[in-house]
């Protein structure tokens, strides 16, 4: 942050006008266990495969303007519970609601509000950055010249020479590609901004450049961001509050100060040490299935 | 207001269209192949014809008809087949690509985005029939002086609806199976064409199969159109495939459409769509 402050900073100015950006309440997913198959035949006799959880009971509420963090490690349920609020996934049960909007019932009014940008590229690889805009453009209603103005003044923010941007994508590194990622979804003007993991296996020069400008866009557009990553300094850096999640669940909430007071850590410590701490795991650990999921029916 | 929404709702419909006009570009050494693949086709069971009708010792001018009827019938089994896959294939291929998360996410209804592939399929079969066709024309001797093209064209654009229909019902299956999906539309597309006389009358075919013949639009048009081609059957006369074929579009794309959102419905309810994490 250039002016020092922090995106905090901006929600306490409201007092007592905060509007909520994201409402999640006690939200639970579950998928069929996939090691498990069950027979065509066993099916048609009325076995069912095994559910298994991947999200249990979460509840949270981010208020308009914040950059709030989701951590933990693979497998935790972080990217399954972004798609359900991306409109992606149906919960099994529970409700999100965006801006007042049920991302069940109001799936359009929604889509409006939102994009994301996820931690693979998801673009035609064999189109140029500016293709892949234009057509972004077209499916979000924005005029094409308009569009493509605005989302080449982020990619010169971001430092993606001009040359790159029309070339096949799949000729760009992929902190490039994720960079246009970034554009293509700063382009739409979200209220609410999802970034699944965005910095994963970028190298530190982009991972620096990628978070100074969430904070930048956060710090002019007003957008209140979700950002799920298992980098610890990038959420220390950028969110004001974040939640653990591990097997499913929230095991932990709060700003980065709260939650190292509420596990005994040092003011100097990483977050990593306090997540240890909480979960007793690293987060280089990945989560196997026997204990991430719990199994819910047989 | 309506009209500001139609008017969205056609231009994201043409950025799929041209997103997808943009993917041939890029895969132009594929579409040569494709092409060049398609024309030998149409050339060799065209030359079937030829040497059929030599060895029958028949006239010329049965010849000829032979040898029309066929090159008619590869024909229509390229344009429809590329139409087909087209838009059956809408889904598998943003599953190829990774982007069906990003595009299923934007604000546009369902009907917007599988109008656009539709769109693009319809323009980018009639183009490449249109080419195979100018290939054989010159190749063999055919007898079109009596065809009529507008009449032609007129059943031809009628069976799009209903393809584009069948379409939307097979695209389903690549959002319920990543992999045995696109396999099972490669099976429909086949089985639609047998049915269809493409290259014989359906009275040859097994009698259990001739109900489904009288029902599969891909017949009409091949009536339709060798009327049109062969016979100079004007637009009056070939106005009862017409309505047929615009009878089963009007069935078939609202089911079509159904069937996608059912299909969508499953695929975000059991993350079939994509799911880690």
């Amino acid at each position: 942050m250039s002016d020092g402050s922090k995106p905090g900073d901006r929600l306490a100015d409201r007092g007592n006008r905060t509007v909520l950006a994201l409402e999640v309440e006690n939200i639970v997913k579950r998928f069929a266990d996939d090691s498990e198959p069950v027979p065509l035949w066993q099916r048609l006799l009325g076995r069912r495969p095994r559910q298994v959880a991947a999200v249990r009971g979460v509840s949270f509420q981010v208020p308009e303007g914040e950059i709030f963090g989701i951590l933990g490690p693979n497998g935790s349920g972080k990217s399954t519970l972004i798609r359900v609020i991306a409109t992606l996934l149906l919960p099994d049960e529970g409700t999100v609601r965006i801006f007042g909007h049920d991302v069940v019932r109001e799936r359009t009014a929604v889509r409006q509000l939102i994009n994301r940008v996820s931690v693979e590229a998801a673009f035609f690889k064999k189109l140029s950055a500016m293709e892949n805009l234009m057509y972004a453009a077209r499916l979000y209603g924005l005029p094409v010249k308009e569009a493509t103005a605005r989302a080449g003044a982020i990619l010169d923010r971001l430092g993606l020479p001009r040359k790159k941007r029309v070339i096949p994508l799949e000729e760009l590194s992929r902190g490039q590609q994720q960079k246009v990622a970034i554009a293509r979804a700063l382009m739409t003007n979200p209220r609410l901004l999802l970034l699944d993991e965005p910095t994963t296996g970028l190298d530190p020069k982009s991972k620096r450049e990628v978070q100074d400008f969430i904070l930048e866009a956060q710090r002019e557009h007003g957008a209140t961001v979700i950002l799920t990553s298992h980098d610890m300094e990038e959420a220390e850096r950028l969110c004001q509050r974040v939640a653990f999640m591990d097997e499913g669940r929230f095991v932990a909430l709060g700003t980065p100060g709260e939650l190292k007071a509420q596990f005994g850590a040092h003011p100097e410590q990483s977050l990593e040490a306090v997540f240890l701490a909480c979960t007793g795991k690293g987060l280089g650990e990945e989560a196997g299935p026997d204990r991430v999921l719990e199994e819910v029916s047989a | 207001m309506l009209m500001q929404e139609l008017r969205r709702s056609a231009l994201a419909s043409y950025g799929v269209a041209e997103r997808s006009f943009r993917l041939v570009k890029r895969y132009l050494g594929w579409e040569v192949v494709w092409l060049v693949y398609s024309a030998v086709s149409t050339l060799t069971i065209g030359l079937i014809g030829v040497s059929a009708s030599r060895a029958g010792g028949g006239e010329a001018a049965a010849g000829q008809n032979l040898t029309l009827y066929l090159v008619i019938g590869a024909l229509l089994w390229n344009y429809l087949s590329v139409l087909f896959q087209e838009v059956s294939n809408a889904v598998a291929w943003e599953r190829w690509e990774g982007t069906i998360e990003y595009t299923f996410m934007a604000p546009i209804h369902r009907l917007v985005y599988l109008a656009g592939n539709s769109l693009f399929g319809l323009g980018y079969a009639l183009l490449r029939t249109i080419l195979i066709f100018g290939i054989a024309a010159l190749w063999f001797d055919m007898d079109l002086s009596r065809a009529n093209w507008g009449a032609a064209l007129l059943v031809l654009v009628s069976s799009s609806l209903s393809f584009m229909g069948l379409g939307l019902v097979a695209a389903v299956l690549p959002l319920l199976s990543p992999e045995k999906g696109p396999q099972a539309t490669y099976i429909i597309q086949g089985l639609l064409l047998l049915v269809a006389g493409v290259y014989y009358p359906v009275d040859v075919l097994p009698e259990w199969l001739q109900p489904i013949a009288a029902i599969n639009p891909a017949t009409h048009t091949l009536d339709g159109i060798r009327a049109a081609l062969m016979e100079g059957a004007g637009v009056a006369e070939v106005m009862p495939w017409v309505l047929k074929l615009l009878l089963t579009g009007v069935l078939l794309v609202p089911l079509g459409l159904w069937v996608f959102q059912v299909g969508e419905q499953y695929a975000m309810r059991t993350g079939r769509l994509k799911r880690n994490g």
